[in-house]
């Protein structure tokens, strides 16, 4: 208990103690956030109808993002995998970082489809035993569960290290590793049900697809190591926190792969839609050429598709790959083409055409921007914390028994 | 021949087709039949045995239940809680009451305004539809009268009857009668209290060239007279299906198929996620993407729970065959309305209905079949 204390006044201590930039950065996300709390207050007070979606587009840029995130939240096992059970000490400076970025991808994820219901008020009727959970028939309610036990493994595993490294003790791993296990197939799981959510509906033949789980998967072993890399990129050039060149190169390699995979997939669905098209491709046909005259999401699609092939490329080529730049400008390249695709390129087509064929576009409003930009600054905001925290405690500088004499 | 009045072509389309287009509706449709797309009245009867089966069979939650499973509120009062839940309770409830609550102790609050914030708290906490008991529907019912009462000074008739045992409502829509006047949709819009602002619609009627039926090429707004030669017409609305998409993704049970069959919405429990509305593949739900606005004196005020009664910004709605009506035994107002006929609505439990007259001696089709949806709205020509 004793120490429990010890570690917040701590972490407090830590976390508001930084450099000028520290502090810049830690006032520009608030500032992000108060904007974001601003949009988001006019959009309960008068509706969903401030943002650009519609009956015929009932799901936007909220939902967007948080799909995208789930896929960043997973790819933390990428990092814990080999560290705790492959026990590949290469990847263990980067592990805690890849689970500090799960729980902020997490913590984005629960935000994004809270502000996009239309009775926040009313979200209590969610927990089950006051509420009126619909398990295991809706596959929201799946992702409801999944999602929170991800953020309760992700919260739990570093903790408890950190608290026994602050102790100076080396955690016991009979008791972590059980965690560590349960939490790669959980990793799995969030990323399936979050695919099967909209793999489930025979209304939207554009998802309603065996493939669309797997590539989930793929995208996401591609976008969360990418997003990985930049951030211990700046990690290393602004703390003395030194992550080895070789764990950069194991996770290119893990980016690697996932995107040329990725890329498979892509052409595998292009063929299927392209190849002999159907009624049911028509939300495809829309996505990349336009249908009708309305192209709204061509000009997202392209540059996406074709940053994914450069970035792959870039990727593929051992000389590109081993040289730091090119190596982050792949990653940010490969990052934002897989969020145009997995948030954008994928939701809004589902929609389109309706169930009877009718074209209703949809822009997002800038309440919407305003409300997602703030909640991305949330997640970073979360995230500077928790490395804030976690930093000094690995590198040693930070142990109880100092506390208990220096600060009283 | 006469292309206003397709109700002819068909039968005499094999010995002087004047109309290329009547002709292909009718190979069409043959086609359709011979592939097993267009039932047949012995394929209806079976589908509809099997539909009665299951629904006398039930699912545990068709039953009408006497028990009373307390919920939400209720659950609250009448359940010992364990004092981690009830922190979680009160903390949620403040969230949302503290102002109401506020009003409710302030000594300068009128008696209205305290009896208003009681009954909005006691509203807030109340429980899922399904799942009260007569006694707690009657109480929510008298909570939701007195409320608008209060606001407005008018008096509301709010029913919350049940389900009346051996019914099982049906639709059938006559293609050759509809001629797209949309008495209907007006219909519709005045019974139902639905918002004017927005122009939501439940019904919506599609113009198709004669020739095709194809969804993708019909008119959905059109503005001009009708009927438009060389063009038929078919009207789409929520179809209750039997095995409904929409009532297996709610994450909260806000939406459920009644004994009766119709598909409702509790409109206090929803929650606004618009996912029923992704999984529905009949473009039937309407969201409140703001406050529902209705002229004062235009309000019925003849409403029902699951019904027409007024609504508030984000939660789901549709069609309901007009729950008040139809379970004090009139027709919906879409029936009603319509001045060709073309709507027919009834009990498909009661062989003599004229639902039933229709399924046994027309050649009816569904849309979208393939699904597996089994809605129970049936399309068909003289
Ligand atoms: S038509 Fe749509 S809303 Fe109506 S019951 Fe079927 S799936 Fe549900
Ligand atoms: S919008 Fe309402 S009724 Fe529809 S799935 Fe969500 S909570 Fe259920």
């Amino acid at each position: 208990m004793k120490v429990l204390i010890g570690f917040i006044k701590d972490a407090v201590i830590s976390v508001t103690s930084g450099s000028l930039k520290y502090h810049i950065w830690m006032a520009f996300l608030t500032f992000l956030m108060l904007c974001g709390a601003y949009a988001y207050s006019i959009q309960i007070k008068n509706g969903l109808i401030v943002t650009g979606m519609s009956d015929g587009v009932s799901w936007g840029l909220y939902i967007s993002n948080f799909t995208f995130l789930v896929g960043v939240a997973a790819a933390a096992v990428m990092l814990v995998l080999p560290t705790y059970i492959l026990k590949d000490i290469d990847f263990s400076r980067a592990v805690l970082i890849g689970e500090g970025m799960a729980v902020a991808a997490l913590v984005m994820c629960l935000a994004f489809v809270t502000v996009d219901l239309g009775g926040p008020a009313r979200i209590w009727h969610l927990i089950p035993g006051i509420g009126l959970f619909n398990f295991p028939n809706s596959m929201l309610s799946w992702d409801v569960i999944v999602l929170n036990g991800y953020l309760f493994i992700n919260l739990t595993i570093p903790l408890y290290i950190l608290l026994w490294h602050y102790q100076g003790k080396e955690p016991k791993k009979a008791v972590y590793l059980p965690g560590v296990f349960i939490s790669v197939f959980w990793a799995v799981a969030i990323h399936m049900v979050t695919a099967f959510l909209y793999a489930g509906l025979v209304s939207r033949p554009f998802w309603n697809s065996s493939l669309l789980g797997p590539r989930f998967l793929a995208s996401a072993f591609a976008a969360g190591p990418a997003l990985m890399i930049l951030v211990l990129g700046v990690i290393r050039r602004n703390t003395d926190y030194w992550v080895e060149d070789i764990t950069l190169n194991k996770i290119a390699l893990v980016t690697t792969v996932a995107a040329q995979i990725n890329m498979v997939m892509l052409i595998s669905e292009l063929f299927k839609e392209f190849y002999f098209p159907t009624h049911h491709s028509l939300s495809a046909i829309y996505l990349y050429f336009g249908l009708d005259g309305y192209d709204g999401l061509t000009r997202w699609i392209w540059p996406a598709v074709i940053m994914n092939l450069i970035a792959t490329i870039m990727l593929t080529l051992h000389p590109l790959r081993k040289n730091p730049f090119f190596l982050k400008l792949a990653c940010l390249i490969l990052f934002v083409a897989i969020w145009i695709e997995k948030g954008m390129g994928l939701i809004i087509p589902g929609f389109i055409p309706g169930p009877w064929g009718k074209i209703i576009e949809y822009t997002p409003t800038w309440i919407e921007i305003v409300v997602t930009a703030g909640v991305w600054a949330l997640g970073l905001f979360v995230f500077t914390l928790l490395v804030k925290i976690a930093i000094p405690i690995e590198l040693g500088q930070l142990r109880f028994h100092q506390t208990a004499t220096n600060q009283p | 021949m006469n292309a206003k009045n397709p109700s002819h072509s068909m039968e005499s389309c094999n010995e002087n087709c004047a109309n290329t287009a009547d002709l292909s509706i009718s190979t069409l449709i043959e086609g359709m039949l011979a592939e097993n797309i267009l039932s047949t009245p012995e394929k209806t009867e079976r589908d509809l045995e099997v539909l009665m089966e299951r629904n006398q069979e039930g699912d545990g939650w068709n039953e009408p239940t006497d028990q009373v499973i307390p919920s939400g509120y209720q659950q609250m009062v009448q359940q010992p809680v364990n004092r981690r839940t009830a922190v979680k309770i009160v903390a949620a409830g403040l969230l949302a009451g503290a102002g109401l609550f506020q009003t409710a102790c302030s000594p300068f609050a009128s008696a209205e305004a305290r009896e208003k914030a009681q009954l909005n708290w006691e509203e807030y906490f109340k429980g899922n539809f399904r799942l009260m008991s007569d006694d707690e529907k009657e109480a929510t019912v008298a909570r939701l009268e007195r409320l608008y009462e209060l606001n407005t000074g008018k008096h509301l008739n709010i029913s919350a009857a049940n389900a009346l045992p051996g019914v099982l409502y049906g639709y059938a829509f006559n293609i050759s009668k509809c001629r797209g006047y949309m008495d209907c949709v007006r219909a519709c819009i005045n019974e139902n209290n639905q918002d004017r602002k927005s122009g939501m619609q439940y019904i919506t009627i599609h113009e198709h060239k004669k020739g095709q039926i194809n969804f993708e090429h019909a008119e959905d707004d059109f503005y001009h007279e009708v009927p438009q030669e060389g063009h038929f017409y078919i009207g789409t609305q929520c179809f209750h299906c039997e095995n409904p998409p929409c009532v297996n993704v709610c994450p909260v049970k806000a939406t459920w198929k009644e004994p009766d069959g119709i598909v409702v919405v509790d409109y206090d429990w929803c929650i606004g996620c618009r996912y029923c509305e992704a999984a529905c593949p009949y473009d039937a739900r309407r969201f409140n993407w703001a406050d529902p606005v209705i002229p004062e004196e235009e309000v019925n005020r003849n409403q029902h729970y699951l019904g027409n009664r007024l609504r508030k910004k984000g939660v789901m709605e549709k069609c309901t065959f007009c729950i008040q009506r139809t379970r004090t035994g009139k027709n919906p107002a879409c029936v009603e309305a319509c001045p060709t006929g073309a709507r027919i609505f009834g009990n498909l439990l009661d062989p003599n209905s004229e639902i039933r007259h229709v399924l046994r001696t027309k050649k009816v089709f569904r849309l979208k079949e393939d699904l597996g949806t089994e809605p129970k709205f049936w399309y068909f020509m003289d």
